[in-house]
């Protein structure tokens, strides 16, 4: 490990997972008067956020630093239905369209390789770089783009920065940032059965408020969180930004070196072994302080869902709406037409989307298609299904999901971003209410005046089956009232 | 860069807490691959109506709010995406200047990097300002204070890096290239 610190950095003390990677990664340790400098092992890049970055570049006559520590697609501007018979994918617009070639020249000009259209590895940018192998423990991450945290799964320190940030790391593969705050977040207990690793997340912002976790990198720990699989650990580190964090990771453990072992990007043979050992080592050291310390019991965890307009404004499904006098509560049911005090359950649904970088995998498909199989969802209602990635795609047909999707009345489309962002086309109309597995219900997020409710994979398509928001857990109940 | 030393203008009270980047410039702006015109995109989805008229009601449209350079916007202003768009269509609308009592990360640095002075005060403090509503005030990056109406002054204090980089109008990365050698060193180093 390096020893080029010109300060030292920490307190001598046990030293949490984020310190030692903070640590490992200072080119330079921060002083006074200047931020650290801190190495990035893994860029990730995408359309959106990079344009202006490059043509930093091409300006000041720079290369790309490390093109091998660099991993770029497509996912956000991307249409989500195939091209057609004249071999052209419908753009949302000609600028859309424009952004895509033109990181497509940029890779060509910067040596980048670009995992785009035919590479059979495209994806949201946070769902591709883990099913690489790309994400390893340990590890810094960034992305133009401030759900990178989901990486954090992995017990790596990854988290979202600007366009000129990106520019930085293209051009120098470092960054300038000030050591945050640590926060522990210990889930104890066991989650009960049909409550998702989205329910838990959204529990927790809910707890921690939408700003509760600014200036800090979470560490999630505790029995809970153990117990998660990789999938679910990505879901829960993916909305740590939604609580205003930084960043948040769980700590590397056998299931995270299982479910690495022969990722194409992962290292191979003896070279995994020894790997896998130095990965577990990354771990948080007994006693290690933070700066905060918050506990959690999972058993309180119920299916939960935003009735709001930012992802902190959340209710377990079967409980009425919370009402208060607060003048932001207040402007958020109005832009929902809910009233606080109010059942939330049997509010018409529009819309239903399943996908994003939050539930985009193929876990979420099948918790999703578990709930279709053998039903139709609701007459009304337009349903979307968007895999988080090519690689989903495939694996889900495979296995017959996207069948099981169409026979149930909903739409099997291309991996993208989609209606998480809406700004590809996908949208859900002014006033529709739609339930969506992505992770934020801002105002306008899927589009101008759309609403938004923020759900797991199962409660979203048990909505999609009664045509308004409903329990997962009672759905047999629901099919059998309507019969 | 230009360099930023002392801001006068106009002050303009936006109470609405959380506002979030899809508020300041909305998704379906972000497939531009330019940093410049996106103030006219800017609170998009409150300032016009369906048909793209601007509308009385926004805040900001009020007459003695149009123009305001300086913002004192409700807390955690910027919080939700990375998008550097926000500080750009903000800059591009005319705000030089954020005051909130907190401000979310990602917004905070990005506005750093581009000229947009970010300023946390406290909530007692941010009552002080907002009781200026529409009247002139000044911001001295120099001196970190505000200065209002009545002839008092609040402190705040900037990260001392960044904030030489905006007195100095010099941008960041001359700074990161010029450490070349330290960084060839620390990749040799781990690789060995
Ligand atoms: S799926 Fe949504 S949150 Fe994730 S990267 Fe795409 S736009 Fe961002």
């Amino acid at each position: 490990m390096k020893t080029n610190h010109e300060l030292p950095v920490t307190n001598h003390g046990p030293r949490t997972i984020i310190d030692k990677i903070w640590d490992a990664h200072c080119v330079r340790a921060e002083s006074e008067d200047a931020p650290a400098i801190l190495y990035v092992d893994l860029h990730l890049v995408h359309e959106v956020t990079s344009p202006q970055a490059f043509s930093e570049l091409r300006a000041r006559g720079l290369k790309v630093r490390r093109p091998e520590r660099t991993l770029v697609t497509l996912d956000h501007s991307t249409p989500t239905l195939p091209a057609g018979p004249d071999g052209k994918l419908p753009y949302a617009n000609a600028s859309a369209a424009e952004q895509v070639a033109s990181l497509e020249r940029h890779c060509a000009e910067f040596g980048l390789t670009l995992h785009g259209f035919g590479s059979g590895s495209r994806g949201v940018v946070h769902v591709m770089g883990p099913e690489l192998g790309a994400t390893q423990p340990g590890m810094t991450i960034v992305c133009g783009d401030s759900h990178t945290a989901t990486h954090g799964a992995f017990g790596a320190l990854a988290f979202g920065i600007g366009t000129t940030e990106v520019g930085h790391v293209l051009a120098t593969q470092c960054l300038l940032q000030r050591r945050p705050k640590t926060m522990a977040v210990t889930v104890d207990g066991h989650l009960r059965p049909g409550v998702a690793a989205k329910d838990l997340i959204l529990h927790i912002i809910g707890v921690l408020g939408v700003d509760g976790g600014t200036g800090h990198v979470i560490e999630y720990r505790g029995e809970a969180i153990r117990a998660l699989s990789m999938e679910q650990r990505m879901t829960l580190c993916n909305m740590s930004i939604e609580a205003g964090a930084r960043a948040g990771l769980v700590a590397p453990d056998t299931t995270t070196v299982e479910w690495l072992r022969g990722r194409p990007h992962a290292p191979k043979g003896e070279t995994f072994e020894a790997a896998a050992q130095a990965w577990l080592a990354w771990a948080s050291e007994p006693g290690a302080r933070f700066d905060r310390e918050v506990r959690i019991d999972a058993a309180q965890v119920e299916p939960t869902i935003t009735w709001g307009t930012h992802p902190g404004q959340v209710t377990p499904v079967g409980r009425a709406i919370p009402s208060s006098a607060d003048p932001q509560a207040q402007r958020a049911l109005q832009y929902m037409g809910f009233a606080g005090g109010a059942p939330i359950l049997g509010e018409k649904v529009d819309v239903v989307f399943i996908g994003s970088c939050t539930n985009g995998r193929l876990s979420d498909l099948r918790e999703a298609a578990a709930l279709l199989r053998g039903r139709r969802i609701a007459g009304h209602v337009r349903m979307l299904v968007v895999p988080g990635s090519e690689r989903v795609k495939r694996e889900a047909e495979a296995e017959g999901l996207d069948r099981v999707f169409r026979e149930a009345g909903a739409e099997w489309r291309e991996p993208g971003c989609s209606m998480c962002i809406a700004m590809n086309g996908d949208q859900v109309a002014p006033g529709q209410l739609a339930v969506s597995t992505s992770n934020r219900n801002f105002e306008g997020r899927q589009g101008p005046g759309a609403r938004t409710v923020l759900a797991s994979p199962a409660t979203a398509a048990a909505c999609a089956v009664a045509g308004a928001i409903a329990d997962p857990r009672e759905l047999d109940v629901l099919q059998e009232e309507a019969a | 860069m230009k360099p930023i030393r002392r801001i006068e203008s106009r002050l303009a009270v936006l109470p609405t807490e959380n506002v979030d980047t899809d508020q300041i410039i909305p998704a379906r702006f972000l497939t531009t691959t330019e940093r410049s015109g996106l103030g006219r995109h800017c609170f998009a989805d409150w300032r016009y109506d369906k048909d793209g008229n601007e509308r009385r009601d926004f805040i900001l449209h009020r007459p003695e709010l149009r123009g305001a350079g300086v913002l004192l916007a409700g807390r955690n202003f910027g919080c939700g995406s990375s998008r550097e768009h926000a500080p750009w269509a903000l800059l591009d609308f005319g705000i030089q200047v954020v005051i909130s009592s907190q401000i979310a990360d990602i917004f905070r640095n990005n506005s750093l990097k581009n000229g947009l002075l970010p300023i946390v005060v406290s909530e007692a403090d941010w009552q002080r300002i907002a009781a200026f509503n529409a009247q002139s005030i000044a911001v001295d990056l120099e001196r970190q204070q505000i200065e209002l109406p009545d002839g008092t002054t609040i402190g705040f204090s900037v990260e001392g890096f960044a904030r030489q980089c905006l007195l100095r109008g010099v941008d960041q990365l001359g700074y990161l290239l010029a450490e070349d050698a330290a960084i060839s060193a620390f990749e040799a180093q781990r690789a060995a």
